[in-house]
């Protein structure tokens, strides 16, 4: 069988989600012998535009950006959104709330219009997309996962039930009882409750499950002490671009 | 030499970010020369308006994938700077490790992955994977154990979870932190094994020089990272809340990224920087290593910033041992983070894998965050690669139009750029 041809590529990101793949360390030399990867800028001089499953980090943040990412789509059989940026605009979306010449102008002063910008936004508000592989940063165990899948033609499972069920599994006291909040009841798990388990809370990186029960989230952030510019901010830190947020 | 060579590198590889090299040859006459910067602009501290003190270092950490941990840290100390919070020796001696994680991790990664092929004529490590296997897995090892020294002190490798204001949510234990001094210490010789692997090869760096001034953190009692005052190569030190006298940034047309010069035309920050100040701070095998490559200060070598990384790569690893030892004579205590929330406004300054790094915050009463600058160090090295090429292409501009290229692309990767940073932060 002739190995898949696999392709990376990054719009407006931190990277982190490309280097968990090289993070994988001696993994990533056993993913190396399953495909052939023929374009990843950050790591290979070598490039190719005969792909067949592309990789792609990051949101998209200017008009002039879209032809590039049409342009992978209709190269690749297969789209992969590899992070939050990607899979739902993330903290890039922040932006989006403010008025965004004001933005440029307090970042480059005078010479802002020449810094091209419009609201943040996920790849799927751009191009079809095939599969998602959520977080910030993405789970490098989860990547694998769907990297297999792939492989063996079969669809990924990804978890549509909150953070909740995984905070539990993992024998967490709740945050909100540790006089915290947390995103975790309306967020998509996967994550093992990583965040939780470190002692911090639940932020929303994964995104909202496909029918969250947003009401009741900021119900108990009321309750718990929240305002509603504070109840605001925590659905925006990640999932602004979604209408929940709006 | 007659004839036009016209190279024009779109969105140079083995790099984080998007940047462009355009060099212009014209019958023997350098007529374009320009190192460009052309990354989306993310405005960064847009975001930062109207967030909670316990929201901004998730955010910062968010500026960069590859230096997190140095964002997030620099930011808590910015923050608890401001609120005139004072952190436990145990936090300092803990940030202070993972700080070494980071500078391993991404020195490893630099030199390792994307430096290395370079000197082996390959285009990248993947087919090195299979003609030098044991060069690989050696740089494998290093950076795994980097990544697994982050895992285990701040909660995983990237956007680390347990640092926050005024300490950690969940310290290691002693078990864990005796293991890690083990493995730390039985991987030394792997340090200096791709010491002396980048020292065969170390030939095909150009031997290029230009004077230039280095800035770096620097420290009385130890090679500064996590603390220090602002030093330069020329004379001077200035109190971190001084920064904006040094960077003095500017922007540039063909760049997305500001630019920075202090009093010359141009500084370098990163390892090299460092090296050059505060050489004699280093652990002894750091020494050796930088001895070996006839590393000493001020080495005006920029290609030599790859080496300079090396070295200090075995000094992270040294130092680390000697923090954990430190921390094992005490006991580690489960403190919890104590925050009184108050308005107030400071600067905090870290030396990140390549530079030193400004962030600086105003809070009103309620801890949300009004006003923030970062200065990244990528945006302060951007000047000194643009002055780096053109003195560079001078001194090479009748050789043929692929090595002129190559050499070019060696400069930058040499600094390390870090692009998605360097377009980010900057002032509100």
């Amino acid at each position: 069988m002739k190995k898949p041809r696999v392709a990376f590529f990054d719009f407006a990101s931190c990277e982190g989600c490309q280097l968990q793949v090289v993070n994988l360390e001696e993994d990533l030399l056993q993913v190396l012998e399953a495909v052939d990867v023929v374009s990843f800028r950050e790591a290979m001089k070598e490039h190719s535009d005969d792909y067949d499953i592309a990789f792609v980090e990051g949101s998209i943040t200017r008009r002039s950006d879209e032809a590039r990412l049409k342009g992978i789509r209709k190269n690749a059989k297969v789209l992969v959104a590899l992070g939050s940026c990607a899979t739902l605009g993330g903290i890039n979306c922040i932006k989006n709330f403010q008025d965004l010449d004001y933005v440029r102008k307090f970042v480059y002063g005078e010479k802002a219009f020449s810094y091209e910008t419009y609201p943040s936004r996920p790849l799927k508000a751009v191009v079809p997309v095939d599969f998602e592989i959520h977080g910030c940063p993405i789970n490098r165990k989860e990547f694998t996962m769907v990297v297999k899948a792939l492989l063996l033609g079969k669809k990924p499972d990804i978890p549509n039930y909150p953070v909740c069920v995984e905070c539990k599994i993992a024998g967490n006291i709740c945050v909100f009882e540790l006089g915290m909040t947390c995103m975790g009841p309306v967020t998509r798990a996967g994550c093992a409750a990583c965040c939780v388990t470190e002692g911090a809370v639940c932020w929303g990186c994964r995104g909202l499950v496909d029918d969250p029960n947003a009401d009741s989230q900021r119900e108990i952030l009321a309750k718990y002490g929240l305002s509603i510019h504070d109840i605001l901010n925590k659905f925006r830190l990640y999932t602004g671009f979604s209408e929940v947020a709006k | 030499m007659n004839g036009e060579k016209i190279i024009k590198v779109n969105h140079v590889t083995r790099l984080e970010g998007h940047g462009n090299i355009h060099i212009t040859i014209k019958d023997g006459r350098v007529e374009q020369c320009q190192w460009q910067v052309v990354e989306a602009p993310r405005f960064f501290e847009a975001m930062l308006r109207g967030r909670k003190w316990n929201e901004v270092a998730h955010i910062t950490s968010r500026i960069c994938g590859i230096c997190s941990i140095g964002h997030t840290l620099t930011s808590l100390k910015a923050t608890e700077a401001a609120m005139a919070i004072t952190v436990s020796e145990q936090t300092a001696k803990v940030r202070k490790i993972l700080l070494h994680a980071e500078n391993m991790q991404s020195h490893i990664l630099h030199v390792g992955y994307l430096v290395v092929p370079d000197l082996l004529d390959a285009p990248s490590v993947v087919p090195l994977a299979s003609t030098h296997r044991d060069q690989v897995l050696l740089i494998v090892r290093l950076h795994r154990l980097a990544n697994e020294m982050s895992d285990l002190l701040g909660g995983r490798t990237t956007h680390p979870q347990r640092p926050v204001v005024g300490g950690f949510t969940k310290w290691p234990t002693v078990e864990e932190l005796e293991a890690l001094r083990k493995r730390l210490e039985e991987s030394i010789p792997d340090g200096e094994a791709l010491a002396h692997l980048v020292k065969d090869f170390a030939g095909k760096f150009p031997q290029f020089q230009r004077e230039t001034e280095y800035i770096a953190l620097t420290h009385p009692d130890e090679y500064a990272l996590y603390d220090g005052d602002i030093a330069s190569t020329d004379g001077g030190t200035w109190p971190v809340d001084q920064y904006k006298e040094i960077t003095n940034e500017y922007c540039v047309p063909q760049s997305t990224a500001k630019f920075a010069r202090h009093k010359r035309d141009s500084y370098m920050v990163g390892a090299l920087a460092r090296l050059n100040l505060n050489y004699d701070h280093l652990g002894p095998k750091a020494k050796s290593v930088a001895e070996a490559f006839e590393l000493r200060p001020i080495n005006y070598n920029p290609f030599m910033n790859n080496t300079a990384q090396i070295v200090e790569a075995v000094h992270s690893m040294e130092d680390s041992i000697r923090l954990i030892d430190d921390l094992l004579k005490n006991g580690i205590k489960d403190e919890k983070p104590s925050v009184a929330i108050k308005a107030g406004r400071a600067t905090a300054a870290m030396e990140v894998p390549r530079g030193i790094l400004f962030h600086e915050y105003e809070y009103n009463k309620n801890g949300e965050c009004v006003w923030a600058n970062c200065i990244i160090p990528t945006n302060q090295n951007h000047a000194n690669i643009q002055k780096d090429m053109e003195a560079l292409v001078l001194q090479i501009k009748d050789h043929k139009q692929e090595e002129i290229e190559l050499t070019a692309e060696m400069l930058v990767r040499a600094y390390d750029p870090c692009i998605s940073c360097s377009t980010h932060c900057i002032f509100l």
